[in-house]
This record gives C-alpha cells, structure tokens and sequence, in this order.
C-alpha cells in the first residue's frame, strides 16, 4: 500500500517540476527586434475546418515576408517570420496571440480570418498593447486601436454590392446566410439599406456553419421569387447551396446570387461549373489588371505551384505585411506606438491599386469591385468604384444607417 | 510521514512556488491545465470507479462557464448596459434569461446548481432504465453535439461561434494585471486540490466501495438490496459539478468561453487525457490532464505545422502499451523492483 503511493506521488511529482523547468521564460529581445532581426508574427489555422482558407493567407504572408527580405529586409534587419496554429478554434487563437507577443517578443502579428477569431484576440492585443494585422473583409461596427483591418468594411463590399443590384433595377431580394456574427450583421446593414430604397426583403434564412442540406431553403427561394439573392453563406456551405440551387433550376439570369464570402479558392471547391455566372462582390480578383498584381500572381505561382489560385484575402494579407514594413520605415522603429503613429497616410501599389491606411480608423481606402464567375473559375470584374472607397466601419457617412452601431 | 505524503506535499509546494517561477503567460497555461485537471478528477470518479463512460462532460464545462461568463459580462457592461455581442447581434433589451446573473451569489450558485441538476436529472432518467456502457456514452455524447448547436443558433443570448470574450474583472480581481492572474491561478490550485480531497474521501468511504461494486458487478448489487442507479447518479452529478466548477474558473483563466469547447472533441480530449494519466488512480487522472494538454502547448509550439499527429502519436502510443495509463506503468515497474514481492495489487485499490 505504502510503497505504492510513492510511485504515484512520484508521477503527480514530476510533471509540474518538468512544467517548471521547461517554462523557464527565455531570454527575449526587446519588441521583437533582436539584434539583426525583426520576428513577425503570422497566427492562422493550420490545422481544423478553417485551414482550407487560412492557410492560403497565411503563404501569401510568407511570400511577403521572402521579397521584403530579398530588398534587404526592414530597417536593415531581416524579418523572421514565427509561425503559430489557430487551430480554427478561438481560445486558441488568444492564447498563441498571447505566446508570440510575451514569448516570442515580436514585433507585430498578422493573423486571423473569421470575426470570432478576431474578437478572441482583441482583448489580448488591447491589454498588450500590441499590433495585430487582420486581412479579411468583415462586418465592421469595431475599430480597436491595437488592430489595423487591411480587408474591407461594410462600405467597401456590402453596399456597392447592393448599390450595384439596385442600378440593375432589382426590387426584390432574399437573404442566406451562415448562423454567426458576420452573416447576421451583414443582414442588419443590407436590411436597413432595402428600407430606405424601396428594395423588399422576400426572406432571411440562416444555417449552422457546415450545413449541406439545401434543398428546404431552396424551394423557400423559388416560392418567393426574388430578383436577387445576397448570400452570406461561408465555408463548405456554398458547395451544397449552390448545387441545390442548380439543380432546383433557379439561374443566373432570373434571380442572380451575390456572394461576400465566395472568392477564387472557394469557386475551385464548388465547382466552377455551379457558380458560374453568379455574381460575387470583393476589392480584387486574380484578374485584376495591374501591374503589381501580375507580379504577384506570378511570383506566387512560382512559390506555390501553377495550379494555386490568388484571392481577395489573400492580396489583404499580402498588403498587410507591406503596409507594415512602410510604416516600421517611417517610424524608424519597429515599437508598437511610434509604428500606429506612422501608418497613417501610407500607400502602397498594391494588387488591387492604390492602398492607403486610415490613420484615424486603421482601416484601408480600397476599390469595390463586383465580378462575375466565369466557366474556368476565375472571376471577371463587371464594375468597379471610380476610385479607392474611404473605410466607414460604422456607416456614419449613410443616412439610413442611423442606430445599427 | 509516508512517501506518498512527501510527495503530495512536494507538489503543493511545488504548486505554490510556480507563480514565481513562470512568467504571467506561463502561469496562465497551467492554470488552464489544472481547470482541466479538475474535470479530470469528475472523470476519473464516474469512469475510472464508477465505470460510466462519459463522453459529454464538455457540457457541464460549458453550464458552468457560461453562468459564470454571463455575470461577468454584465459585471463589465455596468448596470442598464447590455454585453458587447448583443448590441452587434441587434438586441435591444437584456433578455429575461440574463437578468438574474446580474448578482453574483446567483450565478455562482448557478455554476454549481446548473451542471448538477442537468445530469442528476439525465442521470435519473438513463441509470434507472439500466442505461449502461456504449449507450450511455453515446447519449452523452449526443448531449454535447446538440448543446453546441444551441449555443451557436442564439447568437442574441450567447454570442454565438463567438461566445464571449472580453472580461477584465473577476469578483474585484484585476485580470489585466499579473498580480490578478496569480490570484486567479491561487483559486484554482485551491480548488484542484479541494475537489481531489472530497473525491478521496468519495473514494475511500463507503460509498466509494459501494460504487466500485457497482461497476464491477450491477446485477449482484442490486440483488444486496441496494439501488445502483441512485449511486450512478449521485457521482455522475457530483463529476458535474466539477466539470462546471472548472469550466467557471476557465472564463477568468483563459478569458474567453466559447462553444468550440464544449462539443464533442474537447470532451474526448478530456477524456483521452484522463486515461493517459490512469483512469483508476485519482492523481494520475491530474497528472494525465496535465501531461496531455502541456504536450499540446508544446507541439503546437514547436511543430506548428504538423502537431496534431504527434499529439495523436502520443496517445495511440500510451493507450496500447500501457491500458491502465502512466500510473499504470509507475505501478507494474514499482512491482518489478519491488524486494518485499508482494503480490499484485488490483487498480482499484485505494491509495493515498
């Protein structure tokens, strides 16, 4: 009996002295710029249901990172890029944001791509007073001091999309959408914006993320009868959903689907062939014509293979990495507050044109761009705004949009 | 002083001197791990001594976090403000469900009442109609999955995929604050070490015999005169309890509840982690607990990419050399170099 206590005291005895000795803090640098280096870090999902989508971005951050050392780096120094998994689950996402910010010392994250991640991590960033980059069109209604949003916000997607369904003489609409904050925020915007317009909302379906089965709320689509379809759905949905619409006989030319969440990498998981000819509303598509993009395009098919498609949140994390070097360059340091201080104001040539940060709000200027899908799975742009869209994540420039912040 | 003694107070010791040991980040962590150290010790007395595999404490986890996240969001928004998540998922008034949480000697009776009541009556309903093994797992299992579903379709009431995140306070403790967190990280150290003392009291009375007796032979106990199902369920809800006493300490340790930890694969994990340690022995259940979720940092950390397969590695591994767990193999090779040669003992057996 005795004796045996031992061996099991001796178990419950080792771990937490291992935990001690292992957890030891190493020695860091002083905010990520250690002698001749400056780490970065890039925290996506590697592994869980997001993966298919996050590590796209997070390979287009890499190949920033690669050209941006090719010139000689960021003040001199080298940018070393620290990998971490949000393992497409948002503790999880706090947590590693946490690691690379007390551990690891660097200098800025980039990272994330649903809002629940991006919530997750808000807090963290906050109280560090830390910098996160987060690359993907979003819901807005949030301007975190701590956070720069290098996707769109709502006035820079949504509401040219509507805008655009509205000179195309559209009356009547439906709207889909998966069951989270996104979706339903977006449906908060598009909502309003039919009130004042005139434009009637036929319906307003949501289901769970990772749903398949369509076919209940495709008959709901046929029995109303709208123009147009907003569709809010995300992920593997779409694939279903657009099948089940397919197959119902609901087409392109009756009653148009517009996507926000439906870009080049997710046409190739649908089937271009089930997409084909729907619309779709983004800043940037691999089509897009210019020449930072075509060098884009091909220096990231040379990294990744020839079959790798680019897309829109992709391009945003792209920018993101330079947007920061620009502004590090202007500061002169890569301290966090002297680099917020620095970023308004700096443009780059990217991708999808000019770019330029929002000192005010930390958000981008960026062109809408609405676009058609083509049979091949690429997307082709049928309207563009004159120029760069100056980020309003709260809509106060709108009149209807009075009371949804 | 026996040396099962020394090393139990070695490891308070050792549990004691770890805020000045590890930086806030790391504190933080092993906070995190001894949350689920205590669902361990649930889980090592439903199936480990009481054999009901439970594949749904994420569950209880969750009752309990989320009575818990609820009063502290509403502690953070102040009184007549609403949650964060509400005013972006369009509510406009606080919903009836909410308002009782705004007191904080509710939702900490709610921590504990809550996950109790759910699987007392659960248990109620499945151990008296001789619910047992694979059925019962599966029914827990089922629990979880459409828990999960329901917290993700209210996104007004519960944020959502979101769930809630953003807490500052907890109960006049500073959370932004390292000295905040050392608190935190003492309470639960504290409460580890109280649950592992009732669940060895449990463990070593009457009761506890009466509940090994259960699991080894249903039938024959129930032929002494005594009624199983009342023993079942009266340890299913106290497993409960801990799981939801855990899942309210994780919303200030970690800072964030949200459904992704409460479906089906956190409570597997749960699980695997408590049979890695040994499921018969209660402090390799917490040592297994442990273990397995450090592993997890660790990977993570130092293999990014492909992580998850070392972590499965490591428990396919375990699982097939050592069925009992690590206390499993300490204890065989204790008895290979043991000079007294006594025999074998059963891992039921109770140790101190």
């Amino acid at each position: 009996m005795r004796s045996r206590t031992l061996s099991r005291g001796l178990l419950v005895l080792l771990l937490p002295a291992l935990l001690a000795t292992a957890c030891v803090d190493e020695p860091g640098g002083g905010a990520g710029a250690a002698g001749d280096e400056i780490k970065v870090g890039l925290l996506h999902s590697l592994s869980g249901t997001m993966a298919i989508s996050e590590v796209t971005v997070r390979d287009a951050e890499l190949l920033a990172v690669e050209e941006i050392n090719a010139k000689g780096g960021v003040l001199g120094k080298k940018v070393v890029p620290v990998t971490e998994d949000g393992a497409s689950d948002w503790p999880t996402f706090a947590e590693k944001a946490q690691k690379l910010i007390s551990q690891d010392r660097v200098a800025t994250v980039f990272g994330g791509w649903t809002s629940a991640s991006r919530k997750a991590m808000l807090p963290v960033f906050e109280r560090n007073k830390a910098l996160l980059w987060y690359p993907v069109q979003y819901e807005g209604l949030e301007s975190s001091p701590y956070i720069f949003y290098t996707g769109a916000t709502t006035n820079q997607q949504i509401v040219p999309a509507l805008d655009y369904l509205a000179s195309q003489g559209k009356k009547k609409m439906f709207l889909v959408g998966s069951d989270y904050v996104f979706p339903r925020t977006a449906n908060k915007i598009i909502k309003a914006y039919a009130a004042a317009k005139g434009i009637e909302v036929l319906g307003e379906e949501y289901t769970p993320l990772g749903h398949t089965e369509y076919s209940t709320l495709v008959n709901k689509i046929a029995d109303a009868g709208p123009d147009a379809v907003f569709n809010t759905l995300n992920g593997d949905s779409n694939v279903a959903f657009f099948k089940q619409l397919r197959g119902s006989g609901i087409t392109p030319q009756t009653t148009p689907v517009v996507s926000v969440s439906v870009a080049e990498e997710e046409v190739k998981g649908i089937g271009p062939e089930n997409v084909a000819g729907h619309l779709v509303a983004w800043n940037y598509y691999q089509t897009t014509t210019t020449p930072a993009n075509d060098a884009f395009v091909k220096a990231f098919k040379a990294k990744y293979g020839a079959d790798k498609v680019t897309s829109d949140p992709m391009e945003a994390g792209y920018n993101a990495v330079y947007l920061w070097a620009e502004a590090v360059k202007k500061a002169g340091t890569t301290e966090v507050e002297a680099v917020r201080k620095a970023a308004g104001g700096i443009t780059i040539e990217a991708p999808e044109g000019t770019t330029t940060i929002d000192g005010d709000n930390q958000h981008v200027a960026k062109t809408a761009r609405i676009g058609l899908v083509q049979a091949d799975g690429q997307i082709k742009e049928v309207w563009s705004s004159p120029g760069p869209i100056e980020p309003d994540p709260y809509l106060k420039g709108y009149d209807w949009a009075g009371g949804l912040g | 002083m026996t040396w099962g003694r020394i090393s139990l107070v070695a490891c308070v010791v050792l549990l004691a001197l770890a805020p000045l040991a590890l930086s806030p980040f790391r504190l933080g962590l092993l906070a995190k791990y001894l949350c689920f150290a205590i669902v361990a010790v649930g889980i090592a007395l439903a199936w480990g001594r009481g054999g009901m595999l439970t594949l749904g404490q994420g569950v209880f986890f969750g009752l309990g976090g989320y009575a818990m996240a609820m009063y502290l969001k509403l502690e953070e928004a102040g009184p007549g403000g609403l949650p964060d998540f509400m005013v972006w998922s369009g509510v406009e008034e606080l919903p009836a469900l909410w308002k009782p949480f705004g007191n904080p000697v509710f939702a900490l009776a709610a921590v504990v009442l809550v996950p109790g009541l759910v699987a007392f009556l659960l248990g109620l309903l499945v151990f008296r109609q001789r619910v047992r093994g694979a059925y019962f797992a599966i029914l827990s299992q089922a629990l979880a999955a459409a828990f999960v579903i329901l917290l993700i379709g209210q996104q007004g009431l519960t944020g959502g995929t979101n769930g809630m995140t953003n807490f500052s306070r907890f109960f006049g403790l500073d959370l932004t604050d390292p000295n905040g967190q050392r608190a935190v990280y003492a309470i639960t150290a504290l409460l580890l070490g109280a649950m592992f003392l009732v669940a060895k009291l449990l463990v070593r009375s009457r009761f506890g015999r009466l509940l090994v007796a259960v699991r080894d032979g249903e039938d024959r106990v129930r032929f002494l005169g005594y009624d199983p199902a009342v023993v079942k369920t009266v340890t299913f809800t106290v497993s409960a309890v801990m799981a939801g006493l855990a899942g309210a300490l994780f919303v200030p340790v970690v800072g964030i509840i949200s459904p992704a930890l409460l479906g089906i694969v956190p409570s597997l994990e749960l699980l695997v982690g408590v049979a890695v340690g040994g499921r018969f022995v209660l402090a390799g259940a917490i040592a297994g607990a442990i273990a397995v979720n450090y592993a997890k940092t660790l990977f993570s950390e130092d293999f990014a990419e492909g992580w998850l397969y070392l972590q499965g590695g490591l428990f396919v591994l375990v699982l097939v050399f050592a069925p009992k767990g690590l206390a499993g193999v300490v204890d065989s090779l204790r008895h290979r170099w043991s000079s007294r040669g006594r025999t074998a003992p059963t891992p039921v057996e109770v140790a101190a």
